[in-house]
């Protein structure tokens, strides 16, 4: 009895064991999968037109993104621009002034603001800048990505600005530097390696997004001057490009595709690895 | 050196502690405070203005349909009726389905990564899942339009059906995109989510409590599951929380495979629609006040049903980092 009891037992452990590896391979296959696809399929579609041309009327065979690329671009700026600010400030105080309640509640805020499903970002920034003005804008885009940008920033910040060594921050005021004067000219310093490669990482992110973008950036087959304008960008292209009923268009988003996802992996791996090897970084 | 000079000069009488408010002010600690403080409140304020507007522009909707708006099955743009039901339920549909699929997946993923991996090897693959949650959302949608889709046409519907093609869910036809092509690519875009942060809570359940096991006789995979997972579950829910609320949100991927439809349907063959999708679909073509206002409404549901998640998730995580899930110090 005992013994059947035992070869189950050992038997079960094997192949549970096993199981959990087989998961855990066929996670990572997944992402390989993903970039085969992406390669092969975009990497046939890709040629130089599509870096340099604006896309072409409906119907028309060839043509590129060029408009979308810039456009994505600009829309990246303009969520620095708006967002990295606000999440450097915040961190700061969260890192170097915090500690009460206050602190607590922007915390927990934070983290429900990174939680905030990307379309409802988008209704928000529509109804602050594309309603009253009655049209879409490249502003309104940048401002949906911008509070995208924020919660990482704040996270970033304040994780480095915590993780650099109290001696540093004991030298400066033992020189007699003013608590200001410390962390602008000592502890800001030291962590700013950290602190942007979280930046990056954050417009990494905003840079993929889509959903926010259809109805306030909404999208434009030409160039956009200024920023009062609907502008393209390449998340937007992929997605209408690919539900089109056109093969040409499938061509093309598959290439968009490619460029968008080796912007945002190589930009998260750069970080990344920068980040692994500071070793004060949890993945947010 | 120069810098440092000059600033003894200026702080250097009084001892710290003692400084005056003007003094402190000279200096710029109070400045700098103040100004940081505008920026934290501007995250607060932000959040705020962000549930305010969603209110006040879903004002006309829920004036008009009150509650009933969460039970009511017609979506008639053209009459003016709005309901949620629909796209209620196909958020709710495809949330399931994907932590059905996701939640084994990754919480076996998670037990190898924690338990098994040498920990160079469990670093290295972490680093990989991490790429992979790194993806953006249209990527997943356009490999789901044309590899998911095709396949579920082809191989897995059919498969489906004629082993569990008795069970209710799996019955009608099969069109290939739907509530099932939905859920499986949620499934891939959340695992990444329940294994980095599933790993991590596993990490920290302290090493005496797989020696004890262990040391009782209990094989390596008793171990796991009946010592180290319970002593870590808090985490783990919140974990898969966290995957749901991504779920619930989800939009571009969503988009691109369920059908846009919105009929309440038993198969999971049939297509669907969601929240998100919805939104994503019909904003920029709603015509009138009271359409784009039950637009906004959906919105707003959205933002509370993740909100909610999103808050439970963390203190379930908090919790655990705390205390093993046990109460315990």
């Amino acid at each position: 009895m005992s013994d059947i009891r035992l070869v189950w037992r050992k038997g079960l452990n094997i192949v549970m064991l096993t199981l959990t590896g087989v998961a855990c391979f066929a996670v990572v296959a997944v992402l390989f999968m993903i970039l085969g696809y992406l390669v092969w399929n975009g990497g046939k579609s890709l040629n130089w037109d599509f870096f340099t041309q604006l896309p072409k009327p409906v119907g028309e065979v060839g043509g590129g993104m060029a408009n979308a690329i810039v456009g994505s671009l600009k829309l990246l700026g303009l969520a620095a621009v708006i967002g990295l600010p606000i999440g450097l400030m915040a961190g700061v105080y969260l890192a170097e002034f915090g500690g009460s309640v206050f602190s607590f509640v922007t915390r927990y805020t934070t983290d429900l603001l990174n939680g905030v499903p990307s379309i409802v970002m988008g209704i928000f920034a529509y109804t602050l800048l594309v309603l009253p003005v009655k049209h879409f804008s490249a502003l309104a885009g940048g401002m949906a990505l911008g509070v995208m940008v924020v919660p990482i920033t704040v996270r970033a910040t304040e994780e480095f600005l915590r993780a650099v060594p109290k001696s540093m921050r004991e030298g400066a005021m033992a020189l007699g530097a003013s608590k200001w004067k410390t962390i602008a000219t000592v502890i800001l310093p030291a962590a700013s390696g950290g602190i942007v490669t979280g930046m990056l990482l954050s417009l990494a992110r905003v840079a993929g997004e889509t959903a926010p973008l259809l109805f306030t950036a909404f999208s434009n087959r030409f160039w956009s001057p200024g920023l009062n304008q609907p502008i393209a960008s390449l998340p937007v292209m992929i997605y209408t490009y690919a539900i089109a009923p056109y093969d040409d268009w499938h061509r093309q988003a598959w290439a968009a595709g490619l460029v968008l996802l080796a912007m945002v992996l190589v930009a998260n791996l750069g970080c990344r690895l920068v980040l692994n090897r500071r070793g004060a970084y949890r993945s947010v | 050196m120069g810098t440092s000079a000059t600033t003894i000069d200026h702080a250097a009488p009084p001892p710290a502690g003692q400084r005056s408010f003007v003094s402190r002010l000279t200096d710029g600690d109070e400045v700098a405070h103040l100004i940081t403080l505008v920026f934290a409140a501007a995250i607060l304020l932000i959040t705020s203005l962000l549930v305010y507007e969603l209110w006040i522009n879903s004002t006309l909707s829920r004036a008009k349909f009150g509650w009933v708006f969460f039970w009511t099955r017609t979506w008639d743009p053209v009459s003016g009726d709005f309901g949620a039901a629909p796209f209620i339920y196909g958020t709710l549909v495809t949330a399931v389905v994907s932590l059905v699929i996701a939640v084994p997946l990754g919480l076996a993923a998670a037990i190898f990564l924690a338990e098994l991996a040498p920990r160079r090897v469990s670093d290295s693959i972490a680093f990989l899942i991490d790429l992979l949650a790194a993806v953006p959302s249209v990527i997943y949608g356009l490999l789901g339009i044309f590899v998911i889709v095709p396949l579920m046409r082809t191989t897995i519907g059919p498969f489906l059906k004629t082993t569990l093609g008795f069970l209710p869910f799996f019955k009608g036809p099969n069109y290939g995109v739907g509530f099932l092509t939905a859920g499986i690519v949620l499934a891939i875009m959340i695992v990444p989510f329940i294994i980095s942060v599933s790993r991590e809570v596993l990490l920290t359940v302290p090493r005496e409590q797989r020696e004890a096991a262990m040391g009782l006789g209990a094989t390596r995979w008793e171990s796991t599951w009946q010592v180290v997972v319970p002593w870590a579950r808090t985490g783990v829910m919140g974990s898969i929380f966290l995957a749901l609320a991504r779920a619930l949100g989800e939009t571009m991927a969503v988009t691109m495979v369920i059908g846009n439809d919105p009929k309440i349907a038993a198969s999971l063959f049939a297509p669907g629609y969601t929240i998100a999708a919805v939104i994503a679909n019909e904003f920029t073509e709603a015509t009138g006040n009271l359409y784009l206002s039950a637009l906004i409404e959906l919105g707003l549901v959205l933002f509370l049903m993740t909100f909610i998640l999103n808050g439970l998730a963390r203190i379930l995580i908090v919790a655990t980092e705390r205390g093993g899930g046990h109460g315990a110090a």
